[in-house]
């Protein structure tokens, strides 16, 4: 018995939730009287997993690893968690996570809950909390199989980093690239800019903006922070912006530690997508927009002339 | 080609969600049931290739019969046939092994899914029905074609895109920009009433788990208003108080 944690790198370097995954398998293999192994596939970032509370850190590399495939991805990841008795398998829930959870399910024959958001209850039984309902609630699913795969919410779990390091292995699979099954043609990546569902600080603004022209007010406090950008639904709808930043029932699920939003008056769909938010600043020209209702922090004013300012205050504190 | 279109019956994006019976059941009073918007972008796709390039389109989904008024609405907007698996929706292994079920046995060469159902999201049938029935599976696509036996798609990956196929028989899940959800007309709602829907038992696999209760998200403790003229003390507060850059 053992908790697998898939400790996922992009490029030689590891995502931030990551860490949170390992943590959290830690903490949970403590409930459950057993040991963490952190696994990364491929190329590895410089960190020792043993920080973040890995008892064991393997390694699977080759060049069938070099580029992500879920195919080759899961394949390995099941071996590897079948050759050390893992029986939970914690997996961050990125788009890479989220493509790998469900084949790895499958192969091992465990029970699968996503949009998990707390450490499990294993006072009678095992318990996950996870997001239903666009998160407009949350479910405590009961698992009554041995095997389970389990994918956290980014940003839902406390870091710790008071481990200490514990040597990496190679582990040996037997994935091959006959477990490709697609065909990649070309890909197309914007670098450096914070992934959505990753970012901690996020601004985001909606049609009180008037125009995709003014945009530049939402950047550069977005820069002036190291946040990501966001929009509303009709926003991208009207192609002011890309639809990969629109943030709602339909679009994407954020769950930052401050969200911002500009401009929006704050739909039952929005507030799906952003609820879960830590902490959350409206700023609306209407006092009786329901994002309000909300927020943690609200300023009733022109976003033309509030962003300006929230900016100009940030340069003097960030110096 | 045969495609199977998943559709999941979920609330109305606007609900406001309540639950019953000591918060262990979603509380259906006064709810309206809609086709799940990521389902009907597959829908719609599926039905524009086949008006394209020939084929068939059934749509497949695991409910009880009361239903059956939504998944009518999927034949109006064009669909050949439809099939119920007479069950509850336990979870997405459970649904996932009664549409793999499903496809094998109708032999089709593309299953379609949305990107996630607006109500469970767990985001995960696609993955487990390819995984169930060893197809190749292209997720979150926001372009879809046919060319013979081959599959073309775009798709959303962590800070980009990447084009990429796949031979049939294959999985597919929509995302938004897929295409542009039809809307039913008159003529497709009254070829609907007589089209077949087809109710079938379900096969008895994978069932792992069940939800013990629901719970709300704690509400906001009251919002703090700040003057407009002096906006910047916002800034202040979210860096000294709430610490969070």
């Amino acid at each position: 018995m053992a908790v697998i944690v898939f400790a996922e790198s992009d490029n030689g370097v590891y995502k931030k939730s990551s860490f949170e995954a390992v943590t959290y398998g830690k903490d949970l293999a403590t409930k459950l009287s057993t040991e963490c192994i952190a696994v990364s596939i491929g190329n590895k970032g410089p960190e020792n997993l043993g920080t973040y509370g890995a008892d064991k850190e393997l390694n699977v590399s080759g060049d069938v690893f070099t580029t992500f495939n879920p195919q080759v991805y899961a394949k390995a990841l099941s071996e590897v968690a079948q050759a050390n008795g893992g029986d939970t398998i914690v997996i961050s829930q990125t788009y890479t996570g989220k493509s790998i959870a469900p084949l790895v399910a499958v192969k091992n024959e465990a029970a699968l809950v996503t949009g998990v958001v707390d450490m499990a209850n294993t006072d009678s039984g095992f318990t996950v909390k996870k997001t239903s309902f666009s998160s407009k609630a949350m479910a405590h699913v009961s698992i009554n199989n041995d095997k389970k795969v389990l994918t956290i919410i980014p940003n839902s779990y406390k870091i710790n980093s008071d481990g200490s390091d514990v040597s990496a292995e190679a582990a040996s699979v037997s994935v091959t690239s006959d477990a490709i099954n697609t065909t990649i043609v070309s890909t197309n990546k914007e670098t450096g800019k914070i992934p959505l569902t990753e970012a901690e600080l996020v601004i985001s603004a909606g049609r009180g903006l008037k125009g995709p022209e003014n945009w530049h007010m939402v950047e550069d406090l977005a820069n002036a922070l190291g946040a990501a950008t966001a929009c509303s639904k009709p926003v991208s709808d009207m192609g002011w912006r890309p639809h990969s930043e629109h943030v709602g029932q339909t679009g994407i699920t954020i769950k930052p530690n401050l969200y911002i939003a500009a401009g929006i008056s704050g739909a039952i769909q929005h507030l799906a997508g952003v609820g879960s938010s830590k902490v959350i600043c409206v700023i609306n020209t209407d006092p009786e927009a329901p994002f309000f209702k909300a927020a943690d922090y609200g300023i009733v004013g022109d976003a033309f002339e509030v962003l300006p300012k929230l900016l100009k205050r940030v340069n003097e504190l960030k110096g | 080609m045969k495609i199977l279109v998943c559709v999941s019956v979920v609330p109305d994006t606007t609900t406001k969600i309540t639950f019953t019976d000591g918060d262990t059941q979603f509380n259906k009073a006064g709810v309206q049931f809609i086709i799940n918007p990521y389902d009907e972008l597959s829908l719609t796709r599926a039905l524009e290739m086949t008006e394209a390039n020939g084929g068939s389109v059934t749509v497949i989904t695991v409910g009880e019969a009361d239903i059956e008024p939504v998944i009518r609405k999927a034949l109006a907007m064009g669909a050949g046939d439809a099939i119920r698996v007479d069950a509850s929706p336990k979870d997405g292994m459970y649904v996932a092994a009664q549409i793999a079920e499903q496809a094998k046995a109708g032999e089709y060469n593309l299953v379609l899914t949305g990107r996630e159902s607006i109500d469970y999201n767990g985001g995960q049938v696609q993955g487990l029905v390819a995984e169930m029935l060893g197809w190749p599976l292209i997720n979150v696509a926001m372009e879809l074609d046919a060319e013979g036996d081959i599959i073309k798609a775009t798709r959303d990956i962590d800070g980009g895109r990447e084009m990429l196929t796949a031979n049939t028989p294959c999985v597919v899940s929509a995302q938004k920009d897929l295409c542009e959800p039809r809307i039913p007309n008159m003529r497709g709602i009254m070829m609907a009433r007589s089209k077949p829907l087809n109710v079938l038992p379900a096969v008895d696999k994978y069932d792992y788990t069940s939800v013990s209760k629901y719970e709300l998200p704690p509400a906001k403790s009251g919002v703090k208003m700040i003057d407009a003229q002096n906006a910047e003390q916002l800034i202040d507060i979210l860096h000294n108080q709430e610490k969070l850059f």
